[in-house]
This record gives C-alpha cells, sequence and structure tokens, in this order.
C-alpha cells in the first residue's frame, strides 16, 4: 500500500514538472525553449535512428572507464587514509584540492598534457568521480567503531581479517554512498568533458543541434544524460540493497 | 583444554600482574598495581568510575600495552591478545551485518577454524545461552540482554582458560541481571576457567566473585582484597539474605563512600 502511495507521489511531481515544462515552452519563455512534446518527440526520433545509440556508446567509453579507475583506486587510496594517519596528510589535501578545484580552468591544462583524446576526457571523469570516492571510503574507514577493532584483535584477527571482515564491511554503506556521488559527478564530467574539449557522443548532438539552432533535439539530448543518470544509480541502489540486504537499517553504530 | 606444564611456580594463579603502570599522555590511570588471579575462581574488579578497570582489563588481554611492570597468563609473560583469554566487551562488539550464528563464530573464525567445525562448536554454546532458534537472527533484532548472551557464547566457544568481562550486564535490566549473575554462577562452577569481571555495583562483585579487588580512583592501585567464602554453598536466593553478604557489601560501601563525594 506505501509502496504504490509513494510510486503514485513520484508519478505526480514528474507530471507537474513535465506540465510546468509544457506550459513555459508555449508562452514561450524563451526561442530557444522548447515545449516538453516537442522535446519528447526529438527525443523519440533520435532513438528511432539510433543517433542516440552511436552517441552513447562514444560518451560511455570515458565515463565507464573513469567510474571504474575511481572506483577501485578510489577505494584503495581511500582505505590508506582512513587506516594511517600518515597517508591522510600526504593524500587528503590532494582531494580536497581536486573537489573544489574549477575543472573548467583545468580542462585547457588537461589537453596541453593529454591531448584531446580519450585519456583526456577519462581525466575529467576521474576529476569528478575519484575525490568524493576517496574522502567518502577515508571517513568511513577512519569512523569503524574502535570496539569491533579491539573484539576482532583479541580474537588474534590478523591485519588482513581486520581490513576484510570488519572495517571494509562496516564502511561499506557510506562508501557505496561515496560511490552513488561519484558516479553522478562522472556523468556530469563526461558530459563536460565532450562539450569542451572535442564534441562527440551526446555532446556532439547538443553543441551540432544548438549550432542549427534544433533546440528540441539539443534538450532531448540533455534529457536523455538525466534518464540514463537516474537509471544507474537506480542499478547501482538494487545492487547495495541486494549486498546488505539483511543488516538492520541504521547498522554499523549499532544504537 | 591441556594444561601447561611449564607454569610449576604459579600454579595457583591463572594471571598475575605485579608493578603495572599505565598513563594515557598526562593522565595517570594505573599506578603500581599489582594483583592475582586464582585459577578457576572469579575475581571481580571493583571501584569508582574512571579508576582504571578497563584499562587494567585491555592490559591483561593484550590489547593495551602497559608503561611498565609484568602481566602473566598461566607463566607466560603477556605481550599481545592470545588463545589464552577470551573478551567479553560492554558495548557487546558484535558484527551487525551477521547473523547470531556467524556472530557466535566469528572468534573460531579468525582463528581459522573451519566453516563445518566452528558453526557446530557455535550450534552448542548458543543453546547453552538461551539462544536456540535465533541462529539467523541478526544483533538489531535481538534485545540487549540476548546480544550480550551472544558476546558471551562468542567469548565461550573459542574455550580460553581465562574469560575477561568488562561490565557485560551495565546495559541489560534489573531482572536480566540478576539471571545472569546466576548463570555466571553456574559457568564459573561447571567450566573450569578462571574469570575476570569488571563491574560498578558492590552487590553484584559480592554476589558472583570468590575474591573482590577494590580498586582506588586514579592513580589506580588496588586497595583492598575480599573473599567472600561463607555462603558460596548456599543457592542463589538466600545468597542476598546472607548476613555475611551484607556485611561485606556494607564494609565495601564504607571503604568506597570517601570517594564518591
Ligand atoms: N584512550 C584514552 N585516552 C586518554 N585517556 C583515557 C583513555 N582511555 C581511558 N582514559 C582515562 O583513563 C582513566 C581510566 O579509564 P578506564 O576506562 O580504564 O576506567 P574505568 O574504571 O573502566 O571506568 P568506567 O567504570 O567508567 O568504565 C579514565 O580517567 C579515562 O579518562
Ligand atoms: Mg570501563
Amino acid at each position: 500500500m506505501m509502496r504504490y502511495r509513494s510510486y503514485l507521489i513520484t508519478f505526480l511531481s514528474i507530471c507537474i514538472v513535465f506540465g510546468a515544462w509544457e506550459i513555459a515552452g508555449r508562452i514561450p519563455v524563451s526561442y530557444a525553449f522548447p515545449t516538453f512534446t516537442e522535446t519528447i518527440a526529438a527525443f523519440w526520433a533520435l532513438l528511432i535512428k539510433g543517433t542516440l545509440f552511436v552517441a552513447y556508446f562514444e560518451t560511455l567509453k570515458p565515463l565507464v572507464v573513469g567510474v571504474l579507475i575511481s572506483a577501485f583506486v578510489g577505494i584503495g587510496i581511500g582505505l590508506a587514509i582512513g587506516l594511517s594517519r600518515m597517508s591522510d596528510w600526504l593524500l587528503s589535501p590532494i582531494f580536497v584540492v581536486m573537489q573544489t578545484a574549477p575543472l573548467a580552468a583545468l580542462i585547457p591544462l588537461l589537453i596541453m598534457i593529454y591531448g584531446i583524446g580519450l585519456t583526456s576526457k577519462v581525466a575529467v571523469v576521474l576529476i569528478m568521480a575519484m575525490p568524493v570516492i576517496v574522502l567518502n571510503t577515508g571517513s568511513a574507514v577512519s569512523n569503524t567503531p574502535a570496539s569491533m577493532v579491539e573484539m576482532a584483535r583479541s580474537f588474534q584477527g590478523s591485519k588482513r581479517d581486520i581490513i576484510f571482515k570488519i572495517i571494509l564491511p562496516a564502511a561499506s554503506p557510506i562508501i557505496f554512498a561515496g560511490l552513488r556521488l561519484g558516479v553522478s559527478a562522472g556523468f556530469i564530467g563526461a558530459v563536460l568533458a565532450e562539450l569542451k574539449i572535442t564534441p562527440t557522443g551526446v555532446g556532439d548532438i547538443i553543441t551540432f543541434s544548438r549550432s542549427i539552432a534544433d533546440y528540441p533535439s539539443m534538450y532531448a539530448a540533455i534529457m536523455s544524460i538525466i534518464l540514463l543518470a537516474v537509471i544507474f544509480l537506480q542499478v547501482l541502489e538494487r545492487m547495495e540493497i541486494l549486498l546488505f540486504k539483511g543488516r538492520g537499517r541504521g547498522h554499523a553504530s549499532e544504537e | 583444554m591441556s594444561n601447561n606444564t611449564c607454569d610449576i611456580s604459579n600454579d595457583n594463579y591463572a594471571v598475575t600482574v605485579r608493578n603495572v603502570y599505565k598513563s594515557y599522555g598526562d593522565v595517570k590511570a594505573l599506578k603500581d598495581l599489582s594483583l592475582d588471579f586464582p585459577r578457576g575462581q572469579l575475581t571481580s574488579l571493583l571501584g569508582p568510575s574512571g579508576c582504571g578497570k578497563t584499562t587494567l582489563l585491555k592490559i591483561i588481554a593484550g590489547l593495551l600495552p602497559a608503561d611498565s611492570g609484568e602481566i602473566t597468563v598461566n607463566g607466560h609473560p603477556v605481550t599481545g591478545p592470545g588463545p589464552d583469554r577470551a573478551f567479553v566487551f560492554q558495548d557487546f562488539a558484535l558484527l551487525p551485518w551477521a547473523t547470531v550464528l556467524r556472530n557466535v563464530a566469528f572468534g573460531l573464525e579468525l582463528r581459522g577454524v573451519s566453516k563445518s567445525e566452528r558453526e557446530a562448536i557455535a550450534e552448542k554454546y548458543i543453546a547453552d545461552v538461551g539462544l536456540c532458534g535465533f541462529e539467523n537472527s541478526h544483533p538489531h533484532e535481538l534485545s540487549g540482554g540476548m546480544r550480550q548472551r551472544v558476546g558471551l557464547a562468542r567469548a565461550l566457544s573459542v574455550d580460553a582458560q581465562v574469560m575477561l568481562l568488562d561490565e557485560p550486564f551495565a546495559a541489560v535490566d534489573e531482572q536480566t541481571r540478576r539471571k545472569f549473575q546466576e548463570d555466571l554462577l553456574n559457568l564459573v562452577k561447571h567450566e573450569n576457567k578462571t574469570f575476570i569481571f569488571v563491574t560498578h555495583s558492590i552487590e553484584e562483585a559480592v554476589y558472583v566473585s570468590d575474591q573482590v579487588a577494590i580498586l582506588l580512583p586514579r592513580p589506580s592501585r588496588v586497595s583492598e582484597i575480599i573473599k567472600p567464602e561463607g555462603f558460596r554453598h548456599k543457592d542463589a536466593d538466600s545468597i542476598r539474605r546472607d548476613p555475611e553478604y551484607l556485611d561485606i557489601v556494607d564494609r565495601i560501601w564504607s571503604s568506597l563512600r570517601t570517594y564518591v563525594e
């Protein structure tokens, strides 16, 4: 019952947003702002022609590579930061700077170093996705309940056991939250890279349709990014639920 | 349990603590503390809050190093945690993501015992502490008293000779507490283990202990050792009405009350 109600509310709020969009497009707020129905039509056309699929094949390359690297390396570095004060001092500042750095200003520098190919785009995704993953993992790991670690030590658990059987499971909900934020940031990074470095993939659709004043297609492309990001995050959440099912909601701190 | 052969001199004592000092920075927690723990008996550490009871217990467990002094378990100096000791934590320290079965078996899991073997042992102790049927529950589904029984079963299942209990009953209600105290007396009687038991409660200490060590506030030393012996053989209910029991409770209270003001 509750579940249907929450679906209903979500559906209603979507209707309100799209309704407002339709009205704003019809007024029109700006000649460059298409109505919702025009956008949907353009979206359908892009889908039928296969343009979107071809585009996403390009866009997803730096995204997938960047997010995978961010996840593995990021969790590794976060673990090091959380476990040793030394690496906290050494590494944390880098990621804090990375997180706050104005990315647009860094892109010319990246192009100078890595050229305009895939590497630069992956770098943009990394800069966007990595810091939040690293910093979340780091703080989750260093906040592992001390008594659980002490318990494992008292039963002569090895360093390895303590990391894999206590620290990582205890930190995993927060690590996953970091991953989710990292993936969303990675999406932004991937599109930004296509707009700022070389227009390929979805970035190309956006740039091209704007240049020929085909605003419905431009908005359709933007909408598709949001849609994909939402689907991706949903999948991640399902994975999380599957992975941690059985453990109580509040979790690690235990009351 | 195979007995150690190289501990002839300390045979009567499972654990000895000699001239132990411990400071946390400027805070002197323990100062020249010495205490012996007779084998097969229950010794309580009783003292005002913050006097260093947990610190002493963790030093014996090998979880904290002493600044100086010597601790032996079965005649062997303590350098770290060992299979001869098992700890029961005040806050239970259960894994919230693991079932009762895995939690109870976790000590054995860390010691490398195979899955089938450790689960068979865990099942036995789950039954012993009265948690049959809860094997597949998670800690958040249990009451405080049940969680502590999981912690106790985990410590029992590694079959260590020395059990270290840090205020294990502090978080449970009074009725459960009394039941636990009776269970503890039975454990001491039937399991051939040495128990070191930290508590705030004078009544509890006198009720369950063969020996009560009273610690002075920081920096902590042993001020008095009391051995309530006269009523040990009596049954659970009459102990609490025994004149010697009441007398000892009074005596401890009068020596501690000066520190409570
Ligand atoms: N990690 C620590 N860092 C600094 N001081 C500490 C630390 N652990 C304990 N202390 C101090 O050492 C003293 C003894 O602490 P301990 O926990 O051993 O006391 P306790 O007798 O177990 O107290 P309680 O009955 O409240 O549990 C306390 O004054 C406490 O403030
Ligand atoms: Mg304490």
